[in-house]
């Protein structure tokens, strides 16, 4: 009988439906402060395009996402980040 | 005294010494005016993530000071915004956390992290190779035991015998003796 068989219990991965809770690193791992020089950090929390994340995909707590926002925009000052662009990643 | 951060991006088509010459003559300007110089970083040459001025790579400068107030602000960014030499500049105030984080930055505990976490992978195999041999030497310990187990069976048996024997004899004592004291009552 195929249901005794072990090697095809599962016919596809039981974790896939499970969704992950969310959480803001910044408060978890008690990151302070932004900088906003390190574009390769702040490459996370842009799209392909170059545009910001919400808040909704990233998880973070509101007080880091504006810290993350403004740290962006400085960053696009600085010509360390496009304002626009594709295939960013 | 507050803390500042001004970082700006040089013409990349000026000569090593020009640029080191721009770079100097505001850190001059910002002596000059009372300030105090904490750190000066070199970025280095960088592209550009769009172009300014038909330029696309650009020298990185980052200079971090202290300075009793900001009255000589105004007339700082005026001289940067006039400089021909500068592609692009941005200063910002630093809070107290940004004043630590580029603190210990340059005391390399902010990059030294992920050194570390690349120590600890570097020496997690050495257990890893080490263990094979504890598990070598548990193999004779379990065949020694499996022996052990296996030979005290034996000799159990051998010995709980005359243990049982011995419990029957206390026994019947115990009943010789019983009999004997309901015969004396």
């Amino acid at each position: 009988m195929a249901t005794s068989r072990d090697d095809i219990k599962f016919l596809s991965n039981p974790k896939i439906g499970q969704n992950r809770k969310k959480y803001c690193r910044f408060r978890k791992f008690g990151i302070k402060h932004i900088d906003y020089k390190d574009a390769d950090f702040l490459l996370q929390f842009v799209n392909d395009q170059g545009k910001l994340l919400p808040r909704r995909i990233t998880g973070n707590s509101l007080k880091f996402q504006r810290k993350i926002s403004t740290a962006v925009k400085r960053a696009r000052h600085l010509a360390l980040l496009p304002f626009v662009t594709d295939m960013l990643k | 005294m507050k803390n500042y951060e001004v970082t700006f991006i040089v013409d990349p088509v000026l000569s090593g010494d020009e640029i080191e010459a721009t770079a100097q003559t505001y850190v001059n300007y910002l002596d000059k005016v009372g300030c105090h110089i904490v750190h000066v970083d070199k970025m280095g040459l960088r592209t550009l993530a769009y172009e300014i001025k038909r330029r696309s790579s650009g020298v990185y400068f980052c200079i971090e000071f202290q300075s009793p107030n900001g009255e000589f602000m105004d007339d700082f960014e005026l001289a940067l915004r006039r400089d021909e030499r500068l592609l692009r500049f941005l200063t910002i105030a630093l809070d107290k956390f940004g004043v630590k984080y580029n603190d210990d930055k340059r005391n390399g505990l902010i990059g030294k992290k992920k050194r570390a976490g690349a120590e600890t992978k570097e020496e997690a195999p050495a257990p890893v190779a080490a263990a094979p041999a504890p598990v070598e030497a548990a193999a004779p310990v379990v065949t020694a035991e499996e022996f052990a187990a296996a030979a005290p069976a034996v000799v159990e048996e051998e010995v709980v015998e005359p243990v049982v024997e011995v419990a029957a004899e206390a026994v019947e004592e115990a009943a010789e003796a019983a009999t004997e004291s309901e015969e004396q009552a």
